[in-house]
């Protein structure tokens, strides 16, 4: 079973787009590597012929590609923390 | 408490059709209910006397010229805040949609509504339903109608207590590992859970994918069939939603329990079920079986791994859905970010809840480079080798029954501190979602004052059995008619 330390959980968080605070880090090892170590009973079965399920649908969910109305731009925007010209506004991300 | 307060939804139904109650006068019986035990029980985020009111009224109006009753005219309904609901508020219990206002509503709320029903209010639950208590809701905890100091279950504990506590006769929930189920049984109330796929999944709130599912919460099974009839069905706008005919619901409800095969797992069961507990639901058994059931023993191997199965594939579904609450589109931005990256990381730092950070976490390590064959992609092939226990299961049975939970409610703060403790506790619960299966809740006794439930499950789109079994339960039974205290 691999290590869960603080740095780990740091990593993974980052490629969540999660900050965490030193304290969290912290806490959140101890519990993964707890519940990691209990989900341990999986690596013992033999999966090796078995197909993965990603859902329980046995059929695929294709619909015909046809355009029809969405939802109102205007009234999606009033949602947005900040909005300006039709548009979701963020901070600078090209140039300086 | 008015007369109208404390009777069933085809009861309401029934009244206001005849014309004996006018749908205003029913809405407003009830929220006089929820002002005066909301209280003591804290179910609700919102309560909408105006918006119910009014809908009563153009109801009341559209009945007095004549028009024919809906199945569901009249019938106050609470719906779990991770489902839109037109005109007000959607949080999913969580700061960073603080103020989110959906501009659409969930086909499931829509259904009802056009089949009659009166939206009162949107209820608690876990922070976008991660978790089995309610107490991981970022406003505050939601109290069990039979013991205060006892959580409701959860995530959808707030639906739960409010048809508990005779707020409404009918609720909308939503289940992922069994959070229908598991607060229907530890408040004394019954739930279904349908197939996945059954009900559109459009508006409501993703939490994982491939195991979500909305369904309704009631006192009888018939007010099931009845919720059932209006929700089932192909949406257009939710491309997974299933195609498959739905059956008469109604006429499952007339059947009997004659000829039902009941399996049970009992080499499951026999390491873990708290002995009040077990002794229910020994009873329970007795019960179908004095209705014309055959019970019997089924084997499903694999559930001891379903736990495991679940949390990997859950969280690692949840940690894609979550990656859209990011302060760019809608819910709270983290003031003053001067930079995109700080931006998302300061937003939903601070508008996450440890639970649901916890969650992400976990699901971001199994689908991480280096651990993704040995934890995401295995746990969905042990989700394959659960499928099949049930597919054999059911060559033998109609239905298979376990207690809903191991033990009845448990303390306020009592497993907050412990997250392994507190997943335990959807042990029975999670399988039929990994499966896709159908699943009902009942009633089957209380354990030191306490309720706990029966569980049933049935072959995938077939609710039918679920409910004739169901029906025939509380036939033979009056669990179903105990009140909590409030």
């Amino acid at each position: 079973m691999p290590r869960v330390t603080a740095a780990t959980v740091e990593h993974v968080a980052r490629l969540a787009r999660l900050s965490l605070t030193e304290e969290e880090r912290e806490t959140f090892a101890r519990q993964l590597e707890e519940i990691l170590a209990w989900a341990e009973s999986l690596q013992a079965l033999d999966v090796s012929d078995v197909p993965p399920m990603s859902h329980p649908r046995d059929g695929g969910a294709l619909r015909d590609d046809e355009p029809r109305e969405g939802l109102l731009r205007e009234r999606v925007l009033e949602q947005a923390p900040e909005a300006a010209n039709g548009l979701f506004r963020v901070p600078r991300v090209i140039g300086g | 408490m008015s007369g109208l307060v404390g009777l069933d939804a085809s009861e309401i139904r029934r009244l206001v059709a005849a014309r004996e109650a006018s749908c205003e006068e029913v809405a407003r019986a009830h929220l006089d209910r929820i002002a005066a035990v909301e209280p003591a029980v804290d179910a609700f985020l919102v309560v909408s006397p105006e918006r119910a009111l009014d809908r009563a009224r153009r109801l009341d109006a559209a009945l007095a010229a004549g028009a024919a009753a809906p199945p569901l005219a009249g019938v106050p309904v609470a719906v779990k805040d991770i489902l839109h609901v037109g005109g007000l508020p959607t949080t999913c219990g969580s700061r960073i949609l603080e103020g989110y206002r959906p501009p659409f509503a969930a086909t499931a709320v829509e259904r009802l509504e056009a089949a009659g029903a009166i939206v009162v209010g949107k209820t608690n639950m876990d922070e976008f339903a991660m978790g089995s208590s309610t107490e991981a809701s970022a406003w505050k905890p939601t109290r069990n109608p039979w013991d205060r100091g006892r959580v409701p279950g959860g995530s959808s504990g707030g639906s739960a207590a409010a048809v508990a506590a005779r707020m409404v006769p009918l609720a909308l929930g939503s289940d992922t590992g069994g959070s229908i189920r598991q607060p229907a049984a530890l408040c004394g109330v019954a739930g279904l859970k349908p197939t996945w796929g059954r009900v559109s999944r459009y508006g409501l709130v993703a939490y994982a994918s491939s195991l979500d599912q909305a369904g309704p919460f009631a006192r009888t099974v018939g007010d099931l069939a009845l919720a059932a009839g209006a929700l089932f069905g192909h949406d257009p706008l939710d491309s997974t939603s299933a195609t498959e005919p739905v059956p008469d619901l109604a006429r499952a409800l007339e059947g009997s329990a004659k000829g039902l095969r009941v399996g049970v797992p009992w080499a499951f069961l026999l390491q873990g079920v708290e002995d009040e507990t077990m002794a229910r639901f020994r009873e329970s058994l007795a019960a179908l079986e004095s209705a014309g059931a055959s019970v019997s023993e089924v084997s499903l191997p694999h559930l001891p791994h379903a736990i495991a199965a679940y949390y990997l594939v859950a969280t690692a579904e949840a940690s894609s859905n979550l990656a859209r609450y990011d302060g760019v589109r809608y819910g709270r931005r983290a003031p003053a970010a001067r930079e995109l990256r700080r931006l998302y990381g300061d937003s939903r730092d601070a508008g996450l809840g440890a639970e649901v950070k916890r969650r992400i976490i976990l699901g971001t390590f199994a689908l991480s480079s280096g651990y993704y064959d040995a934890y995401y992609l295995r746990a969905q092939k042990v989700r394959t080798l659960i499928r099949r226990d049930f597919e054999r299961a059911f060559a033998a049975c109609d239905v298979v029954a376990t207690p809903t939970t191991p033990t009845p409610a448990f303390r306020l703060g009592e497993k907050t501190g412990d997250p392994l403790q507190m997943y335990l506790a959807d042990i029975f619960t999670v399988p039929a979602n990994l499966a896709g299966l159908p699943g009902l809740s009942l009633p089957c006794g209380l354990v030191r004052g306490l309720p706990v439930g029966l569980q049933l499950l049935a072959r995938s789109f077939d609710e039918e059995t679920l409910l004739r079994a169901g029906a025939a339960f509380q036939k033979a039974t009056r669990h179903h008619e105990l009140a909590p205290p409030v």
